[in-house]
């Protein structure tokens, strides 16, 4: 209806508008300007950290298991006791020797302990007890002295591997193997120094102290049903759900389980936790979006504002160009677009403030951010609300333009 | 016929008020007519030119316009008619004020309905038109470096340029000096001559002078519609010293004249 040189001078004319007057327009655009550009640096950094935690998952192994005790969903307390579903060591050596995708399998279980060294006293630390194959399952290796043997375990040896935190915090010498450190009030021997891997998603962190006895030693320390869970290496990737329905099946075995009951128990692969983390950086990401959304509807109201000024000063020209044949339409369209245009640039400038911010959030030490950059999509989406901004605030002024009458109009001082 | 109003009335309401601008206005206007409308302040011109370049929609009565019906049509159409057979000059130019002279003439372009021309056809177009009006050396300049008198062909520029049926104009000289009125009517005379059918609204005995036939109004009617003497009109325009002992006689003898001579 409308000729594509009337598209043309409407846009620009808008930019000559807009340029026209820059300060107002830079003021009026602020709204939409700052919220683009915070929503901009929020999903910078959401998609830092999804890469940055991704990268960690996959180099964790996509190849690892967890197992834990898990009261079936609603089921009421007594009719499946603690000492009932807890892990048992028994169960964990019959997953070991049953389980044939099942590479390496170790119990872990937590106490809380005194440990005192000539020098330093520490209360309530967590010891850890654990099988040799811990270091495989886990991926952390050792840096000095040797791991724990299948003897430190089968015979309950008083040994401890600790980590280069609690060195520090125990003011022992660099490679402390052979010194001896009070566990709960009982000699212990150090004989490694377990690396120490930097993981901000499972609380691991340099700086928190970590010592490891053989699970024999720990068991003896522990209450009677203490609490204990398992992590278990694939032989491949690709085996992770062979390996789940065999640990399933054979956990089912030794608790009797009949054919309708359910798991007393859980057995979940690192690709559940991916899921989890997807999900909970999708809905946070939706909760930047319904920010976003309310800084645009802000900045509209100020487009909306700007653009009923600019249809009074400009009542002349309206009339003149209708009078020389501009429809109804014609006018409505011109205003829409400056309505639109307005807002684009003001997308853009946003998008750039942002992309500067998630740029200077890379270099924030320490941060954790060093991949947090904008997606294409969300410089798409940002141009996409402001365009919409732009036609829903731009609408009532643009009809009141429309609507003018040619002689009124041309008559207006 | 051209153009045709058949009873036309047109009346304002202003509160409690109501102000009947035009009431009860027939006429017919050929092709290449060359019409002066005259009357005191407040007879109704522009309310009547307003109608005839279909800015305006009466309250009343029949407008046909090239055998279409135009009094009849909605906001989009006439807006339509204004793009494609009128071509309108106001008394304050109505230029805009950040486009050059070639820019304001090829506004009508953009609303045109065949659609794109090309950019050198249009261009070419609004270059004939500024040519015509003999402001071939100020395309560039924008309306706040133009004299009035330029500016007033700009915007006769503007109007020719889709080669309207009509081009009307709402007292064009009035705010321009006698010397540039002479100009601007020499201009209107010189297109009148290649055809075009040319309507002025005018208080002035000797601008309606240049023209082929005088509609005065009074109260919002027709008085009078008489045609001017060919060569009384030739005279006026050859020789200054003529027309200013013509100007004189003029005022005596035709006595239908004298009323609005006294009101200017
Ligand atoms: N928009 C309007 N609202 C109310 N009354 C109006 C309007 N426009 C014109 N009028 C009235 O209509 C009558 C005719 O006005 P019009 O403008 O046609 O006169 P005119 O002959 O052009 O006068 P002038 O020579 O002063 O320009 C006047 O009484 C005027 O007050
Ligand atoms: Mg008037």
């Amino acid at each position: 209806m409308l000729n594509p040189l009337f598209y043309l001078q409407a846009i620009g004319l808008a930019i000559a508008q807009i340029w026209a007057n820059k300060a107002r327009s830079a003021l009026t655009t602020l709204g939409i300007i700052v919220g683009v550009a915070s929503v901009t640096a929020v999903i910078a950094t959401l998609m830092g950290l999804k890469t940055k935690v991704l990268t960690e998952f996959e180099s964790f192994g996509a190849s690892k298991i967890f197992i834990f005790p898990n009261r079936p969903d609603n089921a009421p307390r007594n009719l499946y006791p603690w000492e009932e579903i807890r892990l048992k060591p028994h169960e964990v050596l019959a997953i070991a020797e049953g389980a044939p995708s099942v590479k390496a399998i170790t119990p872990i279980t937590e106490i809380g302990m005194t440990v005192e060294s000539d020098d330093a006293r520490l209360e309530g630390l967590s010891i850890v007890g654990i099988w040799p194959d811990w270091h495989q399952c886990e991926r952390r290796g050792i840096l000095f002295g040797r791991p724990f043997t299948q003897i430190d375990v089968d015979q309950a040896r008083q040994v401890c591997v600790v980590n280069e935190a609690a060195i520090k915090e125990l003011k022992l010498e660099n490679d402390p193997v052979g010194e001896h450190i009070l566990l709960g009030g009982r000699r212990f021997l150090i004989v490694g120094v377990v690396e120490t891997i930097q993981s901000m998603m499972f609380g691991m962190s340099a700086n928190k102290s970590e010592i490891f006895v053989p699970f024999s030693v720990a068991e003896k320390l522990q209450d009677k049903f203490f609490f204990m869970r398992c992590s278990a290496l694939v032989k491949s990737p690709e085996l992770s759900d062979e390996a789940k329905s065999e640990i399933r099946f054979i956990l089912r075995r030794e608790r009797g389980l009949g054919a309708g009951e359910p798991d007393t128990f859980a057995v979940e692969a690192i690709d559940q936790y991916i899921s989890q983390f997807k999900a909970l950086a999708a809905s946070v990401t939706a909760i930047a979006g319904g920010i976003v959304g309310i800084s645009l509807l802000v900045g509209g109201i100020g487009i909306m504002n700007i653009m009923l000024v600019s249809v009074s000063e400009r009542t002349r020209e309206i009339g003149l160009r209708k009078a020389v044949g501009a429809t109804p339409a014609a006018i409505l369209m011109q205003f829409l677009l400056e309505a639109v245009t307005l807002c684009l640039a003001g997308g853009f400038v946003g998008v750039a403030i942002g992309q500067s911010l998630a740029f200077g959030l890379t270099k924030i030490p320490n941060a954790g951010l060093e991949k947090a950059e904008v997606p294409l999509w969300a410089v798409a989406m940002s141009f996409g609300f402001c365009a919409i901004v732009g036609v829903l605030f731009g609408m009532f002024p643009a009809i009141k333009a429309a609507r003018l009458d040619p002689i009124e109009a041309l008559r207006h001082e | 016929m051209l153009l045709e109003l058949r009873d036309i009335t047109k009346v304002y309401r202003v509160g409690v008020e109501t102000i009947h601008a035009l009431r009860g206005v027939s006429l017919g206007i050929d092709r290449n007519e060359f019409v002066a409308v005259m009357g005191s302040s407040g007879s109704g011109k522009s309310t009547l030119m307003n109608v005839l370049g279909c800015l305006d929609r009466p309250t009343a009565g029949e407008y046909r316009l090239t055998g279409q019906l135009v009094s009849r049509m909605g906001a989009a159409e006439l807006a339509r008619i204004r793009n494609e057979q009128i071509g309108f000059v106001f008394q304050s130019f109505e230029l805009l004020p950040r486009q050059t002279a070639l820019q304001n003439v090829e506004l009508p372009l953009i609303y045109a309905r065949e659609g794109i021309w090309g950019w050198r056809s249009r261009r070419r177009r609004a270059i004939e038109a500024l040519t015509r009006v003999g402001l071939a050396s100020r395309m560039t300049h924008r309306p706040n470096q133009l004299s009035g008198g330029q500016k007033q062909r700009v915007a006769i520029a503007r109007a020719i340029l889709n080669r309207p049926a009509i081009l009307m104009a709402d007292e064009p000289t009035g705010n321009l000096d006698s010397a540039t009125t002479l100009d601007i009517l020499a201009l209107f005379r010189q297109l009148h001559a290649e055809g075009q059918t040319v309507i002025i609204v005018t208080h002035e005995d000797d601008v309606a002078a240049h023209c082929k036939r005088v509609i005065r109004l009074r109260d919002g009617q027709i008085l009078s519609d008489l045609p001017i003497e060919k060569d009384q009109a030739g005279r006026f325009v050859d020789d200054v010293n003529e027309r200013q002992r013509q100007r004189a006689a003029a005022r005596q003898t035709p006595p239908a004249r004298t009323g609005e001579a006294a009101a200017c």
